[in-house]
């Protein structure tokens, strides 16, 4: 029990193999699936909106840069990946690849740029970006469709086998497994030495200089590394809905994000996959009786985050985690 | 010719109006530190109950303004006595996350009573029409407009540079700690400067409602512009705020003459451009 210390995540040795997070995951995956047959649509939902926000905490939970133009990364995602279904493959694979390279390309540039800057200047920038993108992408409307939206193009069968059906279930394994997938490996990144030091630039910058960090090359790296993750989320979403829409690329799209991290917690993976879930599903069920009531349920509930006791759904899952941890430690001794 | 001086006026009309709107925020930014991201929400109030009083209620255009002044700073100063005054000492994520869930409850409540319309603000009949300057006729709303923003600058001027007051606020916005041990009363200022804050986002919620029609979502829809002058002009700089929302303001006017295709793109580029020169306000080093 010594591991599980006020240091939670100083583990000198190596971490073992998952085993557990495996089979946890794709037990959830099979689960819903045959809890919930008639929900596939919302759940793909959640899964690529689990992916943006898991993207969105690497920079806002684990470095500290709170940004409200996430979105950005996340539209030019879309649109490659609608583009090349139109002009190169159909091949699903392919896409995500070219969405995630996309996606990461503008995280360099703007990155580059943004992470110069601190605090309120850097939200700003931030928003600069994405209403930037946003804007050219409603100009050049022979390519992206404008406000229409970019449509026309179709997938091929993922794996040359499974077509993507009316019911969505294809699209359901698609995401739940691009979604843990991309969980598995986040999980390791920032369980590494690079994730430790973006931790510690978020608690104190200039100890971290004092320490010999060079703090911008990291930040740029994270800001690339979630760029790319953000670029998959967007991706996924043009592959799987056909359509790529100017919202994508939206500021409201990025409020919505940091929503749904805040209300999982910040700084844990698990919280932006939790808060993305809790999210869509009340506004699944309150905009359908009135969007206005939605307003009011989302902003009580964003008041009463601030008030509760900090990290209190964090401390919930860490709880939990714990627990189950103990007992499958105690099942293998 | 004609063009340049369409341009320049109405960029002048725009920008006074995003400073009465904004000023308000930069001051409780550099003040409390406080990233009041509802502040539109008292712009809202201010042109709602000013639009419900003249429209239903039958009173005058100024009586009615007033009236819409003096409700909105009393529930900005009820606000920031039992609500928003807790959250100075919160970090800047847990400020953005309660006032933005705050303005959702506004947009849902504004909903609730006045429905999901825009909220037409009937003019006084010595305010429609145009006047002759010189060569060419202006609608006199907008000169009203340009009147009240310069009577406005000037005021605040005189109140910062002139009394007590505005040394007790000069002092705080440089050093809080230091002000309230020399007997400053901090809680009166952080106070009244809020309501004064609110108070004009109302008048210029009132003023600018041809521009920004008045509807459930204004305090959304406006948000970033009001932050992006904030930032640009730099937290706590009233002389800052009025450059950067000019400038903002014509800038954002020319575009829209000149390059109509683009919305707001160059807005933001001149912004981004601005801030990357001067990440701490347009007059600040």
């Amino acid at each position: 029990m010594q591991a599980i210390s006020v240091l939670p995540r100083m583990t000198s040795a190596p971490e073992r193999f998952p085993w557990h997070v495996y089979v946890i995951g794709l037990g959830l995956i099979f689960g819903l699936y045959w809890l919930f047959p008639g929900n596939m649509l919302i759940m793909t939902r959640i899964a690529i909106m689990a992916i943006l926000v898991m993207s969105l905490d690497l920079l806002t939970g684990y470095a500290g840069l709170a940004t409200l133009g996430h979105a950005a990364l996340y539209g030019v995602g879309a649109y490659a990946a609608a583009l090349c279904a139109k002009f190169l493959t159909g091949d699903p694979l392919v896409g995500l690849v070219v969405a995630a390279g996309v996606g990461a390309l503008l995280a360099l540039i703007s990155g580059a740029f943004l992470v110069r800057y601190q605090g309120l200047t850097f939200l700003m920038l931030t928003i600069a970006v994405v209403e930037i993108m946003h804007n050219l992408a409603n100009k050049m409307q022979h390519i992206t469709g404008g406000d229409d939206g970019l449509s026309g193009f179709t997938i091929d069968p993922l794996f040359g086998t499974f077509e993507f059906d009316i019911f969505g279930v294809t699209a359901y394994w698609y995401s739940a497994i691009a979604l843990f997938l991309c969980y598995m490996v986040l999980r390791r990144i920032m369980n590494s030495p690079f994730g430790l030091c973006c931790e510690g630039i978020r608690e104190n910058r200039d100890r971290m200089n004092a320490n010999g960090t060079r703090i911008y090359p990291q930040l740029l790296k994270l800001y690339v590394l979630s760029g790319a993750f953000a670029g998959i989320a967007g991706g996924l979403s043009a592959q799987i809905t056909q359509v790529v829409g100017l919202d994508s690329m939206g500021f409201t799209l990025s409020a919505e994000a940091l929503v749904m991290l805040v209300l999982g917690g910040t700084g844990n993976l698990i919280g932006a996959i939790l808060g993305t879930a809790l999210f869509t599903g009340i506004h699944h069920f309150a905009a359908t009786t009135n969007p206005f009531h939605w307003l009011f349920v989302i902003g009580g509930l964003l008041m009463l985050v601030v008030f509760l006791p900090q990290g209190f759904v964090q401390k919930a899952v860490n709880r939990l985690g714990r627990r189950v941890v103990t007992s499958t430690a105690g099942v293998a001794a | 010719m004609s063009l340049l001086s369409n341009i320049l006026i109405d960029g002048v009309v725009y920008g006074m109006v995003l400073f009465i709107i904004s000023v308000g925020l930069s001051v409780t930014m550099g003040l409390m530190r406080f990233i009041n991201l509802s502040h539109g929400a008292f712009a809202m109030a201010g042109g709602y109950v000013a639009a419900l009083l003249i429209r239903e209620q039958g009173f005058g255009f100024g009586a009615g303004v007033a009236l819409a002044l003096m409700f909105t700073m009393a529930l900005a100063v009820v606000l920031e006595t039992f609500v928003f005054r807790h959250l100075y000492k919160k970090s800047e994520l847990q400020q953005v996350l309660f006032t933005i869930g705050f303005t959702f409850a506004c947009i849902a409540t504004a909903n609730l009573f006045a429905g999901a319309y825009i909220q037409t603000l009937p003019l006084p009949e010595w305010m429609q029409g145009s006047v002759a300057l010189g060569a060419r006729t202006l609608p006199k709303q907008r000169v009203v407009v340009v009147a009240t923003g310069g009577f406005v600058v000037l005021l605040l001027w005189l109140l910062v540079a002139r009394t007590r007051f505005g040394i007790w606020l000069r002092a705080s916005v440089d050093n809080a700690g230091m002000s309230s041990s020399l007997g400053i009363n901090i809680r009166l200022v952080q106070c009244a400067t809020f309501a004064t804050g609110a108070g004009l986002a109302a008048l210029g919620g009132v003023l600018g409602a041809e521009l920004m029609p008045l509807e459930p979502f204004y305090p959304l829809k406006y948000l970033v512009l009001m932050l992006v002058v904030v930032a640009v002009g730099g937290l706590g700089s009233i002389s800052g705020t009025l450059c950067a929302a000019l400038l903002l303001g014509i800038i954002d006017t020319a575009s829209r003459y000149v390059a109509s295709g683009f919305g707001n793109l160059f807005f933001y580029a001149a912004m981004v451009l601005l801030l990357s020169v001067r990440p701490h306000g347009i007059l600040r080093r």
